[in-house]
């Protein structure tokens, strides 16, 4: 079984193509994070129905007229990285119930830290309307000035902040 | 011509289309290694660039991609999702992101992608992630007023920049080829040792990444499609080296009266002008309007003579040359354009000589012509406003 990990360059062009056969067909990019927001859209509404309807955030995706936010593409983008990505585990025997951490952090404190990093990244993404996928990946390559900003925003606050961070991964 | 959603693919059939797509995101993240916290967080201490190269390569492919399917007309550039601009929640909310990427060690792509393999830490990001929209859902009354601010719209990274889109093509490709070879050297020295394998020599990099530099040379020198194709057909050569069929003031007259069916009359003049005086059963279409799909199914009616109508003979004829140049066919222009159907039909001077017998048959068919055209114009008018499709446009964004 190959392990290793595609040539960074030959998987950066995969991806690439699969973004543009994506806006080929569909005319818009990928994403992730929307998704995220779908779930969570979908909960409250089932949950509790009524404070999705008089939230301004949530009656904006749920309501009479406007597809179950389920229903998305988003969603079924998404169920299809989860099926693609174990597929690919699968292929290269990369299947393995795991917490993969920093040399000196141990596992209750990265899985702290990751739950941290997800929540900021859900919340970051709303302001920026999109994650690293769909707002600067998917940005930039129809040349939005958004996608750029929001690359630039990411990786700049991501280096500035590295240093403090270290321990968590060196 | 791309993109097939709406017509060609349906709301439902582009759910399976963006279950397909998924799959191929999901297989190339995570053959990518993206899969791993460790090497994403890499990209931010130096000891691993592959976030770095598997991005920028990915952006560079598919930018080209788009840029060059859109100069060869194989896809509407004007109909696709561009991310519409909000400057300051796009900083504040990318810097929040960064902070969450390096504590987190993912972005919610590719901790869908790790979470998939196993990754128990990536099904805490998750988790996290979707407390994060909750969080910012309840908030959302209070933020409402910044979210919103800065709306700049779909705006191009080039406008901005006050550049040409070619040569930020080049530039964004002669960045990424600089970026991947100092950030090899970074790796070399933070590893004190030879970067982590990546399958390849050095020497298949260069020939790849000097191919990589030709395509940023011939994305600079690759003019806009309109530009180039509006430009070519202005050229007063090139107009009188291709003629156009000509069809006479009298013919169109007559064709109008009669009602006939197998012409379609293709007004350019901007909606201003067509607003304040048009013909019957014109249809206004400037001349920019050629390139997208909202109307390919008019000019490609083969049986279908399309007129077109402007002030003048040199711009309708441009027209038609350019209507050529995107493969339509079955064209003609209105001999003098509308200035001339005006002055010979709608408004002809008072005192007309007239010699023979043929002559005077001419000009009754103007009058009674003239008398029933612009009874049509006037119910036109009344009528109220004219109807003018517009396609759906493509949702997009998270």
């Amino acid at each position: 079984m190959n392990t290793k990990y595609m040539n960074p360059y030959l998987a950066g062009f995969f991806l690439g193509m699969v973004l543009l056969a994506t806006i080929f067909i569909t005319g818009r990019g990928l994403g992730a994070s929307g998704a995220i927001k779908n779930i969570v859209v979908a909960t409250v509404d089932g949950v509790v129905p009524s404070h999705a309807e008089n939230s301004p955030f949530y009656s904006m995706y749920v309501g009479p007229g406007k597809d179950a936010p389920l229903k998305s593409w988003l969603v079924f983008e998404v169920a299809g990285v989860v099926i693609g990505a174990f597929l690919s585990g699968l292929v290269s025997d990369r299947l393995k119930i795991v917490t993969e951490a920093g040399p000196r952090v141990g596992i209750r404190l990265r899985w702290a830290f990751a739950a941290v990093g997800g929540a900021l990244f859900g919340i970051g993404a709303q302001f920026a309307r999109g994650c690293t996928s769909g707002a600067a990946l998917s940005g930039m390559a129809v040349l939005s000035t958004a996608g750029f900003v929001t690359m630039l925003a990411i990786f700049g606050t991501g280096y500035a902040v590295a240093y403090v961070a270290r321990k968590l991964w060196l | 011509m791309g993109p097939f959603v709406p017509e060609l693919i349906s709301d439902q059939l582009n759910l399976v289309v963006a279950l397909v797509l998924g799959i191929g995101f999901g297989v190339a993240l995570e053959q990518a290694g993206f899969s791993s916290s460790r090497r994403l967080a890499g990209v931010f201490y130096g000891y691993d660039f592959t976030v770095l190269r598997v991005f920028f390569t990915a952006a560079v492919t598919a930018m080209s991609g788009v840029l060059l399917l859109g100069y060869f007309g194989f896809l509407d550039t004007g109909a696709i999702f561009v991310n519409p601009t909000w400057l300051m929640p796009a900083i504040v909310g990318g810097a929040i992101m960064g902070v969450g990427f390096v504590l987190g060690g993912y972005c919610p792509g590719t901790s869908v992608c790790a979470a998939a393999i196993g990754k128990i830490d990536a099904m805490f990001f998750v988790g996290g992630g979707l407390l994060g929209v909750l969080t910012f859902g309840e908030a959302y009354p209070v933020c409402r007023g910044f979210y919103e601010s800065t709306s700049l719209g779909p705006i191009k990274v080039f406008d901005s920049l006050g550049i040409s889109q070619g040569m930020f093509a080049f530039l964004l490709i002669a960045v990424a080829v600089g970026a991947f070879s100092l950030t090899t050297m970074i790796e070399k020295r933070v590893n004190r040792k030879s970067a982590p394998s990546l399958g390849f020599t050095a020497r298949k990099h260069m020939i790849a990444a000097l191919g990589v530099v030709a395509l940023g040379i011939i994305l600079l020198f690759l003019p806009d499609r309109k530009v180039h194709l509006i430009d070519k057909v202005s050229d007063p050569a090139y107009l009188s080296a291709h003629p156009a069929k000509l069809m006479s003031v009298d013919e169109l007259a007559f064709r109008i009266v009669d009602h006939e069916p197998r012409i379609q009359l293709i007004d350019i003049r901007p909606p201003v002008a067509y607003n304040r005086f048009s013909l019957p059963g014109s249809t206004n279409i400037p001349v920019v309007d050629f390139f997208g799909k909202d109307w390919v199914t008019m000019f490609s009616r083969r049986h279908v003579k399309k007129v077109i109508l402007a002030e003048s003979e040199t711009q309708e004829h441009a027209a038609l040359l350019l209507l050529q140049e995107l493969g339509y066919e079955n064209l003609a222009i209105l001999q003098g354009g509308l200035d001339g159907f005006s002055a010979t039909i709608l408004n002809p001077p008072a005192v007309i000589p007239t010699s023979t017998r043929w002559d005077k048959d001419v000009i009754r068919f103007r009058q009674s012509a003239r008398t029933e055209i612009l009874e049509a114009i006037e119910k036109g008018k009344q009528g109220g406003s004219k109807e003018i499709k517009k396609e759906k446009k493509i949702q997009g964004g998270c």
